[in-house]
């Protein structure tokens, strides 16, 4: 655990010590900013609901864009060599930087908490347990999104491949509940069951199901597992 | 002590490493030699457990690579070829990462970053962004990064390429310095630098080992005939072809002649000298010697001998 806490600050001073973190905090703040206050005046409606509606697609592309770095820039610098002959497990390695890119994402939607001030400050009758039921749907996601880009980082030495990847897989996950009527009813159930935006809005109506809380943590175990089976595959290429 | 049998890696139908075998004991300072695509840094990687042999075992102080990777890279310090490093770190930085990795902290990684500042010469630059330091001096950081720990073991994988020459002096002095007290693989394609640092030499050709020895066994199993330079004036036509009837030993090669001079090329094989001989006839056929060179093998002519033909077995 201790090397998962150290790469995991590695990771994080990496993020924080080049402008990509401080680039991504405030292009989300803005578009984010922008979305919720367009609607918000205009509706007259004590809720966070355009805001909520606007992170998942802006996570489609964000995420991708700082996880891409995760693996792939440590491939193509050669600097996995060196970390590959350390003692040091696949597992610290992949969840250390994963809970690195997760914290970048959480810190994202913690500056979104102003336009939750701002509402508990001009607003009326706040649904409190709607908003924290939104934001813990919008960190599952934000988690689920960051374990794919994590692996999608771990399967080139390329940057720029590795975002799109993320991407494709990404939107794939979040696409799936928008193609139910192309698809036999007999495996409809299925695929809603697989979408991020079913379980997401399920989250954001208030109702914490059991089943949604394992499809997100079964989802991004998923993902970290063949994460670790990439980079253990390329000893034995 | 570093075990290898029967150790092979292929990558794909390409046969990088074939079934080799050898022993590195504490203590030594060992130089892996051999062309590029030889398979030196293949069968280094395997040691340090980054690739997985296709057969074959690596054993390091009795632990297995394939069940105790961890355990044997704890002992193990590693400098790549290419010594990648992180270049938005500060060295500070980086050597603080790695010594935690390796589970130093506190006092310990003080001691420890003390220690590796002043084998490696690294005053002055460890707030430096790595960034910002010279080639030189990123071989250094590099090799701070694999002692960090005081391993037993280090593996240096071409350790002075984009050297200068004294920074190359420097860093030879620190190897054999540690070899006193550690097992040093270094691997090289420089036959100089090889022969000035290491006490024992190992050379792999195709994936093969075909020389393992010191520098004096090497010169001893692979010396061959000596070539003799002789330049000679004064010398008549049948004095020349005389000389090998005279002294048997002696093997004619060719002759020239050049500005008034001859220069005679002449061979005899190892463990005699025929030189006092070539003299004393010299004197009798009336030639003057203004020079009498012997061509011995060197690392480099043993080298390109081992490696430019099929593969002998030692």
């Amino acid at each position: 655990m201790f090397n998962l806490k150290t790469i995991y600050l590695k990771e994080l001073k990496s993020y924080f010590n080049s402008p990509m973190a401080y680039i991504f905090l405030v292009i989300f703040a803005l578009i984010n900013g922008y979305f919720f206050t367009r609607t918000f005046f205009l509706f007259n409606q004590s809720d966070m609901r355009s805001l909520f509606n606007i992170i998942p697609l802006v996570y489609l592309f964000f995420i991708p864009a700082i996880t891409m770095s995760l693996i792939a820039r440590e491939k193509n610098l050669g600097t996995m060599e060196v970390i590959s002959t350390l003692p040091l497990k696949e597992i610290e390695f992949v969840v250390g930087k994963f809970l690195a890119a997760f914290t970048l994402v959480l810190t994202g939607l913690i500056v979104t908490l102003i336009h939750f001030i701002t509402l508990s400050q001009v607003g009326t009758n706040v649904d409190y347990g709607a908003v924290f039921t939104g934001y813990l749907g919008l960190a599952l996601a934000g988690a689920l999104y960051s374990s794919i880009g994590t692996f999608a980082s771990s399967v080139t030495d390329n940057q720029v491949i590795s975002f799109i990847i993320g991407i494709f897989i990404v939107l794939v996950f979040f696409l799936l509940d928008k193609m139910l009527m192309f698809v036999p009813i007999s495996i409809a159930g299925l695929i809603q069951y697989l979408s991020v935006d079913y379980h997401l809005s399920n989250i954001s109506r208030g109702v914490i199901d059991s089943r949604n809380l394992i499809y997100f943590g079964s989802v991004i175990v998923f993902f970290l597992f063949i994460t670790i089976q990439v980079l253990n595959i390329r000893k034995w290429r | 002590m570093i075990k290898v049998l029967n150790l092979s890696k292929s990558y794909g139908d390409v046969k990088a490493v074939k079934s080799i075998n050898f022993e590195l004991n504490d203590g030594e300072v060992i130089g892996f030699l051999g062309a590029n695509g030889a398979g030196k840094s293949t069968t280094l990687k395997m040691i340090t457990g980054y690739l997985t042999p296709t057969s074959g075992t690596i054993h390091v102080n009795n632990k297995n690579i394939l069940t105790d990777s961890h355990e044997i890279q704890k002992q193990i310090g590693y400098l790549p070829e290419l010594n990648p490093l992180y270049d938005e770190m500060r060295v500070y930085d980086l050597l603080e990462f790695t010594a935690n990795i390796r589970n130093i902290s506190g006092k310990a990684f003080k001691d420890a970053l003390s220690r590796v500042i002043g084998q490696c010469g690294l005053t002055g630059i460890i707030h430096k962004n790595i960034n910002e330091c010279s080639k030189g001096y990123k071989q250094r950081i590099g090799l701070a990064c694999a002692m960090i720990h005081d391993p037993k073991i280090l593996i240096l994988d071409e350790p002075v390429t984009g050297l200068d020459p004294n920074q190359i002096v420097e860093i030879r002095n620190l190897i054999k310095d540690l070899g006193t007290e550690k097992l040093v693989l270094m691997s090289s394609h420089i036959l100089q630098e090889i022969q000035a640092t290491v006490n024992r030499i190992i050379i792999i050709h195709k994936g093969e080992i075909v020389a393992d020895g010191s520098n004096e066994e090497l010169m001893s199993d692979f010396m061959g005939n000596t070539t003799l330079t002789l330049e000679i004036k004064n010398a008549e036509d049948n004095s020349i072809k005389q000389i090998t009837e005279k002294i048997p030993d002696l093997k004619f090669i060719d002759i020239k002649s050049k500005n008034g001079s001859q220069f005679l090329n002449l061979e005899y094989p190892k463990g005699k000298d025929p030189r006092e001989d070539i003299f004393q006839y010299a004197i009798n056929a009336k030639w003057i010697i203004t020079e009498m060179t012997p061509h011995t093998a060197n690392l480099e002519s043993i080298f390109r001998n081992l490696t430019n033909k099929e593969t002998i077995n030692v």
